[in-house]
C-alpha cells in the first residue's frame, strides 16, 4: 500500500505545526439525508479528520448523548450498508479528508468480516475504531484489516499500564487514540494533568501520532488537548446540537445543519490556536 | 479447540472460548480488570480457604444442600419418567442465584473492591447480590430496567431493605440488556474500586466459567443425592435457560455422562412470531455483552428486544457455553410458550405444593411434554430453579383473576 489518507493527513499537519481536529457525528442522525449534508460540510468547517458512528442498539461505551444518536439513526432506518453508501456519496466531493468509522463489532460480524473490508475500502473508508474489540480479539478484525490496508485504531486509557501498550500496539495503524477518561464518551471531563503524562508516557512506546477523546467539550478544551497532542476528537457535544435542533415530530430544524457547522468551526479555531 | 481428550468439561481455552463461542469483546478500559479477574479466579481454585469460606457459606447462610426431592403426584399425573426436583428454590433468597453470588463477592473481596453493582432482570440476581452485599457490609447498585421495575416491586422493595441502590433504566427496551449495557457503563467509569457481579454464565471471559463453577454445586449435589436415592445416575436432566446459569451448574458435572439434557427457552408468543426469547431456536451467533454466542437481531445485526413473561428469561442471548453445548448437539434446547408455561406453573402448584418460578415452570413444562413419553424406570431431574412468590402478580394477570 502506498502512502495512505491517514498518513497524508498528519503529514500536511505536521508542516503546518498544528494538532488535528476529529469530529464524530453518527451515521444517519437524524436522518441519512441531513447526516450527509453535515458530512459534506464538516472539511470546510474545519474537520481534518472525520469519524462517522455506525449506529448499534446496544452502545455500551457511549453515553447519553451518543446512544441518543444512535436510536434516532436506527429509528430512521439506518443499516451499516447505508453508512457505506454515505461515505461513497463523500467521496465524490472529498478525496482527502481522512474517514474513521467507529463503532461496535456485531454489525459488522454480521455483514461479515471480509465482505465488510471490502466494500467499506471500496467506499472510501480509511480506518475503523471498534470499542468492543480490545488485542485479545486482534484476530477478528484488527488483522484481517491490516491484510488489505485498512487502518485499525486502537485504543489506550487511564488503565492502559505499559505491558497492555505493548499489545494494544502491536497491530495499530493510523493513529493511537488515548480514551482520556476511564469512563463513557460525553460524560467525565478530562483532567489535563494525567493525560499529558499518559501521552508522554505512550510517545515512548510509538511513532504513531496520538489522538485524545472521550469529554472534550468546547473549542477552550480542544485547544488544551491539542497543545501536546496530534488530534484531538470532539463527539458528544456535537451530537448533543443535533439532539437540540429537532422539532416535536423528530424532524430536523433548518438551522440543524449551520448550526453543527458554526460549532465545529469554532472548534477548529480553538485548534489552530494551539502549540 | 483445546478441549482435553474425551471431556466436554475442559472449556474454556486460555482465551476464553467454547468453541467459537465465548471471548473478550469489551473495551480496553475493562481489560486490566478481566484479566486481574481471571488471575484473582484462577488463584481461588487452588486456595482451601477460599473453597472452606465458600461451602462455609453454602451450608450456613444459604442453607445447602439444597434437597433433591421425589415429585410424586406429579410423576403418578404424567405417567411416565419417574421426576425428581433438585429444589434450588428453597436456598435463600429463593432462587439458585445466590450461589453465583456467594463466589463472586468472595473474589470482590480478595481483590480489594468495596463496590458491586449488578444488573438484574426478574430482580432475583439483584436481590441475592443486595443479600451478600448487607452481609459483608458493600456499597451495592443493582440496575434495573424500569419496565422490569414495574411488573417486580416486591423484589424492587426488597433490594431497597437491604441497602442497595435500584438504578431504573430507561434506554432501549428498558430490560435486562439494557440493565446490561447500563452495568457495564457504570463498571468503565469506576473502575478502581468497583466489582461487577454478572447474574449469568454469560459476559466476557472468565465469567461464563467462574459463575458455571459457582452453580456447578448443583449439579455435584445432585450426582451424590440421586446415588443415594436410586443407586444410579438420572437419564435425563431438564432446565430452563435465559443467560443459563442454573442449567449450566446443573448439566456441566454430568456432561460427560451417558445422560439426555434439555434446556428450556421461552418461546414467549411462540417461536415464529416476534415475541420471544429463544436465541438458540430462533437466533444465531453474534457478539454482545462482551461474549461471542447465539443472539436475537435483525439482518442488520441491531439486537432485537426479547420478550418472556418470566422477566427472568426476557434477554436476547444466551451463556456462550449453551451455546457451544448446542452447536455439537450435547444437549437439546426447546422453546416453550407464555401459554404453556402458565399451565405448568398451575399444574405445579396444585400437585406438588410448590409455587415455582415462571422460570423455572418453563422447565416444567418441557417435563409435562416429555414424561409421558418415557418408561416408568427413566429417571428425570428437573431443576427447580426458583419460588414463584414473586411471580404471583404476572400469573394473576395472565389468567385474568384480581389479587
Amino acid at each position: 500500500m502506498s502512502v495512505t489518507r491517514i498518513e497524508k493527513k498528519f503529514a500536511a499537519l505536521k508542516s503546518e505545526g498544528r494538532s488535528a481536529l476529529i469530529t464524530f457525528t453518527t451515521a444517519g442522525d437524524p436522518n441519512y439525508k441531513t447526516a450527509l449534508d453535515i458530512l459534506k460540510g464538516l472539511p470546510a468547517a474545519g474537520a481534518d479528520i472525520i469519524e462517522l458512528g455506525m449506529p448499534f442498539s446496544d452502545p455500551m461505551a457511549d453515553g447519553p448523548a451518543i446512544q441518543a444518536a444512535s436510536i434516532r439513526a436506527l429509528h430512521a432506518g439506518m443499516t451499516t450498508q447505508k453508512t457505506l453508501r454515505m461515505v461513497e456519496e463523500f467521496r465524490k466531493i472529498d478525496q482527502e479528508t481522512p474517514i474513521i468509522l467507529m463503532g461496535y463489532y456485531n454489525p459488522i460480524y454480521i455483514y461479515g468480516v471480509d465482505a465488510f473490508l471490502k466494500d467499506a475500502l471500496d467506499a472510501g473508508v480509511d480506518g475503523l475504531i471498534i470499542v468492543d474489540l480490545p488485542p485479545e480479539e486482534d484476530v477478528e478484525l484488527a488483522i484481517p484489516a491490516k491484510k488489505v490496508g485498512m487502518g485499525c485504531i486502537h485504543l489506550a486509557t487511564p488503565t492502559t499500564d505499559q505491558v497492555r501498550l505493548g499489545h494494544i500496539l502491536k497491530n495499530a495503524s493510523g493513529f493511537l487514540y488515548y480514551v482520556s477518561i476511564a469512563g463513557i464518551t460525553g460524560t467525565k471531563e478530562p483532567d489535563l494533568g494525567p493525560v499529558k503524562e499518559a501521552v508522554k508516557m505512550i510517545r515512548q512506546h510509538t511513532n504513531l501520532p496520538i489522538a485524545i477523546g472521550f469529554g472534550i467539550k468546547t473549542p477552550e478544551m480542544a485547544k488544551a488537548f491539542a497543545e501536546f497532542s496530534d488530534a484531538v476528537v470532539v463527539g458528544s457535544a456535537i451530537v448533543s446540537i443535533i439532539a437540540d435542533n429537532m422539532d416535536q415530530e423528530g424532524l430536523a430544524k433548518s438551522a440543524l445543519k449551520s448550526k453543527v457547522l458554526n460549532f465545529v468551526k469554532t472548534l477548529s479555531l480553538g485548534v489552530h490556536k494551539a502549540k | 479447540m483445546s478441549h482435553q481428550k474425551n471431556t466436554l468439561r475442559s472449556g474454556p481455552d486460555s482465551n476464553g472460548r467454547f468453541g467459537i463461542f465465548g471471548g473478550r469483546f469489551v473495551s480496553e478500559t475493562l481489560m486490566p480488570l478481566i484479566l486481574d479477574l481471571e488471575k484473582a479466579y484462577q488463584a481461588s481454585k487452588n486456595d482451601g480457604a477460599f473453597k472452606a469460606e465458600f461451602e462455609g457459606l453454602l451450608t450456613d447462610f444459604v442453607g445447602r444442600p439444597s434437597p433433591l426431592y421425589y415429585a410424586e403426584r406429579l410423576t403418578e399425573y404424567l405417567n411416565g419418567a419417574k421426576i425428581y426436583f433438585k429444589r434450588e428454590e428453597l436456598n435463600h433468597t429463593g432462587a439458585h442465584k445466590i450461589n453465583n453470588c456467594i463466589g463472586q463477592i468472595l473474589l470482590a473481596r480478595r481483590m480489594g473492591k468495596t463496590r458491586i453493582i449488578a444488573e438484574t432482570g426478574a430482580g432475583q440476581h439483584g436481590v441475592a447480590t443486595a443479600t451478600v452485599c448487607a452481609k459483608f457490609g458493600l456499597k451495592c447498585v443493582i440496575y434495573m430496567g424500569a419496565k422490569d421495575i414495574e411488573r417486580q416491586k416486591p423484589n424492587v422493595f426488597r433490594m431497597k431493605l437491604l441497602g442497595a441502590k435500584v438504578r431504573p433504566v430507561t434506554c432501549g427496551s428498558e430490560s435486562l440488556k439494557d440493565a446490561m449495557n447500563e452495568a457495564m457503563r457504570d463498571w468503565v467509569a469506576h473502575v478502581e474500586d468497583t466489582f461487577y457481579i454478572i447474574g449469568t454464565a454469560a459476559g466476557p471471559h472468565p465469567y461464563p466459567e467462574l459463575v458455571r463453577d459457582f452453580q456447578s454445586v448443583i449439579g455435584h449435589e445432585t450426582r451424590l443425592q440421586i446415588m443415594e436415592k436410586e443407586g444410579r445416575l438420572p437419564d435425563s436432566l431438564v432446565a430452563c435457560v435465559g443467560g443459563g446459569s442454573n442449567a449450566i451448574g446443573l448439566f456441566h458435572p454430568f456432561l460427560d455422562d451417558d445422560i439426555d439434557m434439555y434446556g428450556i427457552e421461552a418461546a414467549g408468543h411462540g417461536i415464529n412470531t416476534d415475541k420471544h426469547a429463544a436465541s438458540l431456536t430462533g437466533g444465531k451467533p453474534g457478539v454482545l455483552h462482551g461474549n461471542r454466542t447465539y443472539l436475537l437481531m435483525d439482518e442488520d445485526g441491531q439486537i432485537i428486544e426479547a420478550h418472556s413473561i418470566s422477566a427472568g428469561l426476557d434477554y436476547p442471548g444466551i451463556g456462550p457455553e449453551h451455546s457451544w453445548l448446542h452447536d455439537i448437539k450435547r444437549v437439546k434446547y426447546v422453546p416453550i410458550t407464555d401459554q404453556e408455561a402458565l399451565e405448568a406453573f398451575k399444574v405445579c402448584t396444585k400437585y406438588e405444593g410448590i409455587i415455582p418460578a415462571l422460570e423455572s415452570a418453563h422447565a416444567i413444562a418441557y417435563v409435562m411434554k416429555l414424561a409421558p413419553t418415557l418408561p416408568k424406570d427413566h429417571i428425570m431431574v428437573m431443576n427447580l430453579s426458583g419460588r414463584g412468590d414473586k411471580d404471583i402478580d404476572t400469573v394473576a394477570k395472565a389468567i385474568g383473576t384480581e389479587i
